[in-house]
């Protein structure tokens, strides 16, 4: 756990976004008891340390035309999943790029990558030339294109115990 | 959508200026005022191609969160999606490809909260919940480029 009680405040008060007014960063303030500088300081500071990985316009790809979207799953050794991980979250059609459990027998794969095109054949092919450019294609590997989404949203990450500021 | 749209939505993605008046200053980039920013941001919004303006957090700096997954008999899949939805907790849920038909992100103050709503949508549910924690993260942020074609 990396953050403090007061940057968690922040986060949280965020998940909703910004309003679209003229001082965006001073009414977040008002919801959590800090004034504009404080909230500008504390938001640099997030993004400095790489906790807000990025701060801006959040967009939904389904309506920009990006309508396919790929959660691949792959079955990769152990001991080579980390070297492998490492280079499918370099691709630049992969937008995550995580390990995760296996939960056998029901569930072999242990690396998660998503990709976003604007139509399945688009993604297929993505795919296909990551698997065949990152030498991966002889692994077990599936994706769960998505059908629908029923819903999305900023996280809410709740009140904890922190260490005090 | 046009060509100040695309900027707006591709150039600011990932760092939104940290300064008092951050629309006026996208605005000078773009060469147009604080309002119509907003104006835009607001139609943007409206029509769905922009959720908000807001973070992504990195995955396990705050809170506790995990990938859920369950295999929903076709014929139920409305109504165990709606009981999930229904969580606060709960900020993706979607329909994939799969024996495995029902995917969500729970994200929580801590682990047993998450484990708490897992235990509750199972036994609400009557179905199995598979729960995969993220442990690792390999993405590198080199920004997802939309193409206007």
């Amino acid at each position: 756990m990396d953050v403090t009680a007061r940057e968690l405040d922040l986060i949280n008060a965020l998940a909703s976004g910004l309003d679209l007014c003229d001082a965006p960063y001073a009414q977040l303030g008002l919801a959590v008891g800090m004034d504009e500088v404080e909230v500008i300081e504390r938001l640099t500071e997030l993004r400095r340390r790489g906790i807000v990985r990025r701060l801006g316009i959040i967009v939904r790809h389904h309506e920009l035309g990006y309508r396919a979207n790929a959660m691949v799953v792959w079955d990769i050794p152990d001991s080579e999943v980390a070297e492998i991980g490492r280079r499918l979250g370099q691709c630049p059609e992969v937008t995550l790029c995580y390990r995760r459990p296996r939960r056998l027998p029901d569930w072999p794969y242990n690396l998660f990558t998503m990709v976003h095109g604007k139509d399945r054949q688009t993604v297929e092919t993505a795919i296909a030339a990551i698997a065949e450019r990152e030498g991966v294609a002889q692994h077990p590997h599936q994706p769960l294109f998505s059908l629908r989404r029923f819903k999305q949203c900023g996280a809410r990450y709740g009140r904890r115990l922190a260490a005090a500021e | 959508m046009d060509a100040i749209d695309r900027r707006l939505l591709d150039e600011f993605q990932h760092d939104l200026p940290l300064v008092p008046d951050p629309y006026a200053a996208i605005g000078r980039e773009l060469g147009i005022g604080a309002a119509e920013v907003i104006t835009r941001l607001d139609r943007l919004c409206r029509a769905g191609c922009v959720s908000r303006v807001g973070a992504v957090i990195k995955p396990g700096c705050a809170g506790a969160s995990t990938l859920a997954a369950m295999a929903v008999p076709g014929d139920r899949l409305e109504q165990v999606a709606a009981l999930v939805s229904e969580y606060p907790e709960v900020n993706h849920n979607y329909q994939r490809e799969h024996r495995l038909n029902l995917w969500f992100v729970v994200t929580a103050a801590s682990r047993e909260d998450v484990d708490r709503v897992l235990a509750d949508i199972r036994r609400r549910s009557g179905i199995e919940v598979l729960d995969l924690p993220m442990l690792e993260d390999f993405h590198i942020n080199l920004g997802f480029g939309l193409q206007w074609t």
